[in-house]
């Protein structure tokens, strides 16, 4: 496939990702640090290029509406938004999650809790990977550390929410969104026809032929019993996802005695600061998620009985640290350094950290 | 080579598109680039600043705290960054309206009046392109052929008009660039 | 003594609409949910678009109207009807995407969704059925619930200072540039029947002209929550509700009707 150099905003590469993917429909509300998207799909007008709808709604709860609507009818639609109104999209998210509909999802983090700051931050890591809104229901969580994977989960998004009809997030933040860094941008991938919707999604609802029932989209079932059955369903589709779909990455891994784990932008600063570590003769490595849902739980377990103490390195005041915790079953040293609020911490500071918490302690 | 540069001012001081302009250059060169506006720590509060990185390895981590070469435009800007200088690196600053100038011994010190320079030519929208002369001058990351291609790459063809005139600028700024002291 | 000259096709006066399931209806006795439900289906039926047709239920008494039209259906979350409507249309510009939804979920929790959708123009039929009364509920205060009613939370009746005023969204709606068609109807007897459903003709046919946003409000009963027969509730309707929310078209051909 021929590709093209572009430098672009990470926020630019999700809207630029969406319109190449072949996506159908962005429906979004504006909201600081991540309205580059809308902005750039406003200015490129893909209804013209592609035929994708593009619509500023009245509010975040009409937005994720807009995404319901669009992807009960087998549609590739999208919207993102940042901490406050990805709080006001909860409701939206267990209905779709609950009716199992494919979508994309795109949460550029930044600092709370409430109006919060809007520089970047990760303290929404467990709305998105423990809920957020009500029900046991999982989202699968991407979670990119550059403008390319910006672009690239856009498509692997696609495929992981059709794959496994659940809506799709890629939690990213605010130093993610706002960078510009090289892209490669893919040719375009042209949009599903109606009757390859019908093909792809029989269970959407498109308008029903007269060979076939009526297809009813709906979170809602007044027997306990039949909600039971559907959560078990739900249940062995995360199962499967955890088995099947995990993904990350490992930097200077192999003779580490010291590992930290660190997703986004953290998993960046920690990178600069395994590079320090290994100038001053600290044999350190890095372990990025990322998939954040599901958790790799697995190569931690496996750290965990190799290495001499994990550093969890998040933008939040310790949240991915209780799975890691979890994962590796206090085999060895398990702390957590974070700024949060905004702050971003420097590749000194996790250092810092590091000798301080872990190997002086 | 790798080089890590923080460029602060005035916000309508052209800061966040000469970052732009130098890591267009910087992509048209097939360097690894990277652009960070004001976003952290020292957002907002009167200044506007991008951190740009321009490297022949990959880039870790676009957030830096400690740069190579500091180009500030404004006292604000000065009181903030010139203790984030790494020790032996540069220093690049504009005098209009700087009452304490910097004062650290540890560091090279350049300094370009491109404030008065613009007005006396006329070319106050070329501002930012006299300063980024001036720092080529004192560290050619990028060559000159490339900040073409960045001007080319980087405005919208309407105003690729504008190009000679920002290209003289950039050979303006390289002239008058003073040093203050080197190590 | 059954005739089997009945079952002739020659002697066919009257069938169900083939739009409508064969499920039994969770509606009471007496509620006006049926005969809308009907009226709809039939229009779908009549105008050939059973095919294209994609039905929004709320939440609310007709949370299962996707269990009773034969057409492919979503259920929305509590007033948001109206943002899925305009994502299924606008996706599927040929389609007849309809919302069916009640006072609580169109005038209250959804108001934003609704206003935004109409003042946009949308081009989708919104169905709604004012009964004054959270019916599904069990019967508490609707934002229509008229001044002095009693409900389960407004025991002593709908007071002003405690409770506010009852909204006429629908007047609200006619005022907007993106509505095309706004009317107000009713299904309590026969003669109010057939208008209602030459309104929701009406509406669909605008939708068919991709003309923007048509509003058909139906005026209706809720004889439980109203604690009342099913006679003396529409008796009650004629005499309290429509006073108050006057029948008619307001709009008509994107012109608003001078009273």
């Amino acid at each position: 496939m021929a590709k093209e150099l572009k430098l672009m905003k990470g926020n630019e590469a999700i809207a630029e990702a969406a319109i190449r993917s072949g996506c159908d429909g962005y429906f979004g509300y504006p909201i600081t640090p991540q309205s580059e998207v809308m902005e750039h799909l406003m200015a490129e007008k893909p209804w013209e290029k592609t035929g994708m709808v593009v619509l500023q709604a009245e509010s975040e709860t009409a937005s994720i509406n807009m995404v319901y609507g669009g992807a009960g009818a087998g549609k590739k639609v999208m919207t993102s938004s940042s901490s406050p109104g990805v709080s006001l999209m909860q409701e939206g998210m267990t209905y779709l999650a609950g009716a199992e509909l494919p979508c994309l999802l795109v949460n550029v983090v930044r600092g709370g809790p409430g109006l919060g700051t809007i520089q970047p931050s990760q303290a929404d890591y467990f709305q998105t990977v423990k809920g957020g809104g009500h029900g046991d229901y999982r989202l699968f969580t991407l979670a990119p550390a550059t403008v390319q994977e910006m672009y690239d989960f856009v498509f692997l998004g696609w495929e992981m929410a059709f794959k496994y009809r659940n809506p799709v997030m890629i939690l990213s933040d605010g130093a993610i969104g706002q960078v510009m860094e090289k892209l490669y941008v893919t040719d375009y991938t042209p949009r599903w026809t109606n009757e390859e919707i019908a093909e792809k999604c029989p269970w959407s609802t498109y308008g029903k032929p007269s060979t076939r029932k009526h297809n009813i989209i709906t979170s809602l079932e007044l027997e306990a019993p039949k909600q039971e059955e559907h959560n078990h369903k739900l249940q062995a589709k995360y199962a499967k996802m955890e088995e099947d779909e995990v993904r990350y990455e490992m930097v200077n891994c192999e003779d580490a005695e010291y590992v930290f784990v660190a997703y986004g932008s953290s998993a960046r600063i920690a990178e600069k600061a395994v590079q320090l570590g290994r100038e001053k003769g600290i044999k350190v490595g890095l372990l990025r998620p990322i998939t954040l849902f599901p958790f790799p739980k697995k190569i931690i377990a496996e750290l965990s009985t190799k290495v001499k103490g994990l550093l969890a390195v998040e933008m939040s005041a310790g949240q991915m640290v209780e799975d890691v915790r979890l994962a590796a079953q206090f085999r060895c040293p398990i702390e957590h350094f974070g700024r949060f609020g905004g702050v971003i911490p420097t590749p000194h500071e996790v250092l810092e950290a590091l000798e301080e918490k872990i190997i002086k302690a | 080579m790798t080089e890590e540069i923080i460029i602060a001012g005035f916000g309508g001081q052209g800061v966040l598109s000469m970052g732009k302009i130098l890591a267009y250059s910087g992509l048209m060169q097939d360097k690894e680039v990277s652009w960070m506006p004001s976003y952290g720590p020292e957002m907002r509060g009167g200044t506007a600043n991008v951190s740009v990185i321009i490297s022949d390895e990959r880039i870790s981590s676009p957030m830096i705290s400690v740069f190579d070469t500091a180009i500030i435009l404004n006292q604000q800007s000065l009181d903030k960054f010139e203790s984030s200088v790494k020790p032996g690196g540069v220093l690049l600053y504009d005098p209009n309206g700087i009452i304490k100038p910097p004062t650290r011994k540890d560091i090279n010190i350049y300094k370009v009046a491109a404030t008065e320079k613009a007005s006396e030519l006329g070319l106050a929208k070329v501002f930012n392109m006299i300063v980024l002369g001036a720092f080529l001058q004192v560290k050619p990351v990028v060559t000159e052929e490339y900040i073409e291609k960045g001007l080319m790459k980087s405005l919208p063809e309407r105003h690729h008009g504008m190009i000679p005139e920002n290209l003289k600028a950039v050979q303006t700024g390289k002239k008058i660039v003073e040093t203050v002291q080197t190590l | 003594m059954f005739n089997p000259d009945i079952i002739k096709p020659e002697n066919l006066v009257y069938k169900r609409t083939s739009v409508l399931t064969d499920n039994v209806m969770h509606y009471c006795p007496g509620c006006g949910h049926g005969t809308i439900h009907r009226l709809i289906a039939e229009v779908i039926e009549e105008m050939g678009i059973q095919e294209k047709a994609i039905c929004v239920a709320p939440v609310g008494c007709s949370v299962l109207a996707y269990n009773y039209f034969d057409v492919d259906s979503q259920g929305a979350a509590h007033g948001r009807a109206p943002a899925i409507a305009t994502a299924i249309q606008r996706l599927y510009p040929d389609n007849h995407t309809f919302t069916y939804q009640g006072d609580g979920d169109l005038a209250a929790i959804g108001t934003a969704e609704t206003i935004h959708a109409c003042n946009r123009g949308e081009n989708i039929v919104m169905i709604f059925v004012n009964n004054g009364i959270y019916g599904m509920t069990g019967g508490q205060m609707a934002p229509t619930t008229l001044i002095g009613m009693k409900t389960a939370t407004s025991p002593y009746g709908r007071d002003v200072a405690l409770n506010g005023h009852p909204l006429k969204i629908t007047e609200l709606l006619a005022d907007l540039p993106g509505t095309y068609y706004v009317t107000r109807q009713s299904v309590q007897n026969a003669a109010s029947v057939r208008k209602a459903k030459k309104a929701i003709r009406q509406a669909f046919e605008n939708q068919k002209a991709k003309k923007g946003t048509s509003f058909v409000e139906v005026v209706s009963n809720c004889n439980s929550g109203w604690k009342m027969t099913p006679v003396a509730a529409n008796k009650w309707m004629e005499e309290n509700m429509f006073p108050f929310y006057p029948l008619g078209d307001m709009k008509v051909d994107g012109q608003k009707v001078s009273k």
